[in-house]
């Protein structure tokens, strides 16, 4: 009975999410449920993970309806990999909510959403049926949608607005690039559309493929369609935003890379040279963008988009390497972008602005915080021997192998960019003496651990995986060999018949 | 058939984004309310239209007949609905409270997300 490992993650969020929903006001309640609910899917994640390595692919049928008819949930090394990751932000994230948001009156709410937002997020990462990753889409971005207004203050609904718009659009051009592809192949499921598409006509194949790419990069925000995200972010709670950035936008990622590799072929779908000047492009606007702010949320949210180009670049340039490189690249970004906007926030809370203007002095007050914070701000602009290093390494060794040379040139560039934002956050934030008189608000004792134990967690694993790189090193090309390989995939979907 | 449904597609969809470029906040929410009508059509012409034939198989039979219409389009097309309509009265009543936040349903005299603030 292992297949149970794959419907667990989503049944367990599902039905946490209700019971929560039914207790809200109860904090001390919500709070077991939540933290119970969020080990238990550490633990299940873990079991998937290791049958995932020790039996390969792992598939389950609902309803015994078998493949291409049935919905099935598929997890190979990518998807496996994903709800690790999941899992271990959406522990991180209750317990820093216990610290964050308990005195705000949706805290209730947030913990309900938040346990709907997981479930569509496993959902999206395990599922391998294309109408079922986007009802997965949609749990994900109603539950979103309720995170983002969760205070209902102006800024929110502002950014809310644009959020909701482009998404919906987004949303719909999905839906649109699904009942197409249907009509073109009769069917919906992943591994089965893999020969179905292959034999369509090339031009109808160029067409679908544009219109997933566009969906999809609104979601993952990639130039030019990342404008709702830095608009956005900025406004909502520490707790969330940190959730956010580090899962929504890469379910887009790893919907990208799912498609133009199982379904539509990088290199035969013909988006290749497009994908790298967008990843190019990516890289590039997300890196000025942050140059340019004084706010430590806004500019860790433009660094999003930047980091995001590294992923994409890491899929456009296609070769084994390369997509070991972006997967491992997107599991270290998750841990080190949560983990910034963690301090962002613990700092938001001690002086009450995340504005750098108001900031400054934070090193006397905290040494140990600007310890943390140096290791993950270290890790995002690649300096070795961090996760970020090897992640870089991986995407730029495999264009300089390929001879995108000005693509290596500007991912280099960008590595030095993000230096420059990481230092600025840094002399501002702990060094400069603090212009405006601003001494920390004291919190009691019990606070403070939550705020610092998630933090120094994610430090920790991002320090586990930078000096032990090897394991997660061979992890990722063996996911990235089982994406570029997609038989193993498929004959574990349709048994044998491919 | 397909060309006439695949033409009413085309206005709809035309029609949508004409009003998604207004700046009136109603007319944004207007313009998704055709487009997702556009694409529930769009993914019903998709699936082939078979009018006439009903996709019940015989109580001897163990396929439905040749040329039966396909459920399955409309099985999405179902799903599609809900989820919509959801999305919809989300964003309806963020746009108001918008509306109700600003005192202004004009996208561009809303306060947007000021640099610097």
């Amino acid at each position: 009975m292992s297949s149970i490992w794959l419907t667990l993650p989503v049944v367990l969020s599902l039905s946490t999410a209700l019971t929560i929903f039914f207790v809200r006001r109860k904090a001390l309640s919500v709070e077991w449920l939540s933290g119970t609910s969020v080990v238990l899917n550490l633990i299940v994640a873990v079991f998937l993970t290791q049958n995932t390595i020790s039996d390969g692919i792992q598939v389950v049928a609902f309803g015994q309806w078998q493949a291409p008819f049935g919905i099935v949930f598929v997890a190979d090394h990518f998807s496996a990999a994903m709800v690790m990751i999941t899992a271990i932000i959406g522990a991180i994230s209750v317990f820093y909510a216990m610290a964050d948001l308990r005195l705000k009156p949706s805290y209730g709410s947030y913990h309900a959403l938040m346990h709907m937002l997981l479930a569509g997020v496993y959902g999206a990462f395990l599922t391998g049926d294309i109408f079922n990753l986007y009802v997965w889409f949609e749990v994900m971005l109603i539950a979103s949608f309720g995170l983002m207004v969760l205070d209902a203050t102006k800024a929110q609904i502002d950014g809310a607005v644009k959020y909701v718009m482009l998404n919906l659009i987004s949303t719909l051009v999905f839906l649109l690039a699904i009942g197409l592809l249907y009509g073109a192949t009769g069917t919906l499921n992943l591994a089965d559309l893999n020969s179905k598409a292959s034999t369509n006509d090339p031009g109808i194949n160029m067409m679908l493929s544009a219109l997933f790419l566009f969906a999809f990069s609104i979601k993952a925000a990639l130039f030019p369609l990342f404008t709702w995200l830095p608009a956005s972010y900025h406004n909502l709670p520490s707790g969330v935003v940190a959730l956010f950035a580090a899962l929504l936008t890469k379910v887009g990622v790893y919907a990208i890379v799912r498609i133009f590799t199982l379904v539509f072929p990088l290199v035969e779908s013909g988006w290749q040279p497009t994908l790298i000047w967008v990843a190019a492009l990516t890289m590039l606007t997300g890196v000025l963008g942050a140059a340019s702010q004084f706010d430590i949320k806004k500019i860790l949210s433009f660094h999003i988009i930047s980091q995001i180009g590294y992923m994409i670049m890491g899929l456009a340039i296609y070769t084994p390497l390369a997509l070991a490189g972006a997967i491992f690249y997107i599991v270290h970004h998750i841990i080190v972008k949560a983990n910034l906007f963690l301090i962002g926030g613990f700092i938001e809370r001690k002086y009450g602005s995340s504005q750098l203007a108001q900031l400054g002095g934070v090193y006397k007050t905290m040494p140990w915080l600007a310890f943390l914070f140096l290791v993950p701000a270290f890790s995002l602009a690649g300096f070795p021997p961090l996760s970020g290093f090897w992640g870089k390494f991986l995407v730029i060794k495999s264009s300089l192998q390929t001879e995108y040379y000005w693509l290596a040139a500007t991912a280099l560039l960008v590595g030095l960019l993000t230096t420059f934002s990481m230092t600025k956050i840094w002399s501002e934030t702990f060094w400069k003496k603090p212009e405006v008189d601003n001494t920390a608000r004291a919190l009691p004792a019990n606070v403070q651990w939550l705020y610092c134990i998630p933090i120094v967690v994610l430090t920790t694993l991002t320090l586990i995986i930078g000096l032990v790189a090897e394991p997660f090193y061979q992890f990722s090309v063996q996911a990235a060999e089982q994406l570029l390989n997609p038989d193993g995939y498929i004959q574990a979907v349709l048994g044998g018949k491919a | 058939m397909e060309i006439v449904w695949s033409v009413v597609v085309g206005v709809f969809v035309a029609a949508g984004i004409y009003l998604m470029l207004e700046k009136h906040i109603l007319r944004l929410l207007f313009g998704i309310m055709l487009l997702s009508s556009a694409v529930n059509l769009a993914i019903f012409t998709a699936g082939r239209l078979t009018p006439g034939e009903l996709p019940l198989i015989d109580s001897q039979a163990l396929l439905p007949p040749e040329n039966a219409a396909n459920p399955l389009p409309q099985a999405l097309i179902l799903t599609a609905i809900v989820i919509g309509f959801g999305l919809l009265i989300f964003a309806l009543m963020l746009f108001y409270r918008a509306y109700k936040e600003t005192d202004s349903a004009d996208v561009d005299n809303m306060p947007d997300s000021k640099e610097g603030q």
